[in-house]
């Protein structure tokens, strides 16, 4: 069986062929151009690159065949009362808001051409025709709360994490840093905060259990069940059981609950992968050890892997998008800001480097 | 008429040669190359129309700084370089 993996870099896009014989690598695509996010959809087979260019902002790809095409990126409309968005003044009208970076990129299972596009600042954009044009949730855009939103990571808010339900894709449940958990249920046009139950200990009491306030670092949803949402939190480790319940901590033991990605079996509401690091002010591994915790028992334990992951010196921290688990729910991949990526053809027990010299990983997907 | 030029590296990414066109104003200038080049627009304004950070334009080597209304008026044969900020390292 061939698996393909898609590796969004710092410095480009990277395919990589991993058979049970080998690796090949091949790109990269758009070299030195900072790629955000990476989407192969399923449907058609075309692929999205988000890339950020810096000095001349954020762009989309797609790739149908062998060729990638520049489509459009997320626009934010302007209210009639802002003014361009200007440095200095003291008279100034506030600026309008302008898309920094593309953070996540899912298909719409309602339409052959749907995608849900998650940016930073903190917009969710939706679009009908593969990407040639978007618009901004204004459902979600809209809401007071997000007045109360605060950046993670970045200097602004962002969704970096969409979760269709596949027995109803009009039930879309989004991740913000740092603004909660959010969902709809109707396609978009009425939202609510459902990160009821999260704790965030390093806010003033009063807000440690404010929906509004919470800093999912990533949400992963079991498709098998997908009410199961696994989530890394800025505080921890949260799951969810059932709707319309609060999030559960989990607080078995592990080397640390503080961590980015976070990977939920497709299959096994069960098991979910997570990689911890040294929380806030270090975000680097514990001890040097780069490690995998997995539980099979919907959080009670976690087990701890290591087999083919360094032990020694090592630096590695893997962002929320660099932990990606295939369809058959063993092979797994992991890429790391070191631009070091391992697969795993066995759940995690043991894990093969693929590439240690690969520039800043972003985010993974593999196409079955 | 004013002749707009663009920053060589943004080359790669989207061609677009000099052009000449009309416009009083650096604004009417680039909003006419826009008409040429459609897809050059998002590499140097934002979403709310001002001059991305770290893009920058001359006009007869003199530095814009009005970045947001881009009002600052160009004489009939003025050079618009725009060229991308040499910011940190």
């Amino acid at each position: 069986m061939t698996n393909k993996l898609l590796i969004a870099t710092r410095k480009g896009l990277f395919t990589a062929n991993v058979t049970a014989r080998g690796v090949s690598l091949s790109g990269p695509d758009f070299p030195g151009v900072p790629v955000s996010m990476v989407l192969a959809d399923p449907r058609d087979g075309a692929r999205y690159a988000a890339l950020d260019h810096g000095h001349f902002g954020t762009k989309l790809h797609r790739q149908d065949g062998r060729r990638w095409r520049e489509v459009a990126a997320p626009v934010y409309p302007q209210l009639p009362n802002a003014a361009p968005r200007k440095a200095r003044g003291k008279k100034q009208k506030e600026a309008g808001p302008s898309l920094r970076l593309i953070w996540s990129l899912e298909i719409d299972p309602r339409a052959p051409e749907s995608l849900w596009c998650g940016t930073i600042p903190g917009g969710l954009f939706h679009s009908a025709d593969a990407g040639r044009s978007w618009q901004l949730v204004d459902g979600l855009w809209n809401v007071k709360a997000r007045k109360k939103w605060n950046g993670g990571g970045f200097d602004m808010p962002g969704i970096h994490s969409i979760c269709v339900d596949p027995r109803d894709p009009a039930r879309v449940t989004v991740g913000v840093s740092s603004g909660g958990v959010w969902r709809t249920t109707d396609g978009g046009r009425r939202w609510r905060n459902v990160a009821d139950g999260m704790r965030a200990a390093y806010m003033p009491k009063k807000l440690q259990f404010d929906p509004d306030v919470q800093d999912p670092h990533r949400l992963a949803m079991c498709p098998a069940d997908p009410d199961r949402i696994w989530c890394q939190h800025h505080n921890g480790i949260f799951r969810t059981q059932r709707p319309g319940k609060p999030w559960r901590e989990i607080r078995a033991k592990a080397p640390s609950r503080f961590g980015f990605a976070c990977a939920a079996h497709p299959r096994d509401p069960k098991t979910a992968w997570f990689v911890p690091a040294v929380k806030d002010e270090c975000r680097m591994p514990v001890g040097g050890k780069v490690v995998v915790l997995r539980t099979h028992d919907g959080g009670r334990t976690f087990e701890v892997l290591q087999r083919g992951l360094p032990q020694r010196h090592a630096y590695d921290l893997v962002y929320r998008h660099g932990l990606e688990v295939a369809a058959d729910g063993r092979t797994l991949a992991m890429g790391s800001t070191s631009g070091r990526v391992w697969t795993s053809r066995d759940g995690g027990d043991r894990w093969q480097e693929l590439s240690a010299n690969l520039p800043p990983v972003y985010a993974l997907r593999w196409i079955d | 008429m004013p002749r707009v030029t663009f920053p060589q590296v943004l080359q790669r990414h989207v061609s677009c040669p000099p052009v000449t066109v009309d416009g009083a104003t650096v604004r009417a200038a680039l909003e006419a190359a826009f008409v040429i080049y459609p897809e050059v627009r998002g590499y140097l304004l934002d979403d709310t129309g001002a001059l991305r950070q770290h893009v920058t334009v001359f006009v007869d080597g003199v530095v814009v700084r009005d970045r947001t209304r881009l009002q600052t008026r160009v004489a009939a044969g003025a050079a618009i370089d725009v060229l991308q900020a040499l910011s940190g390292g």
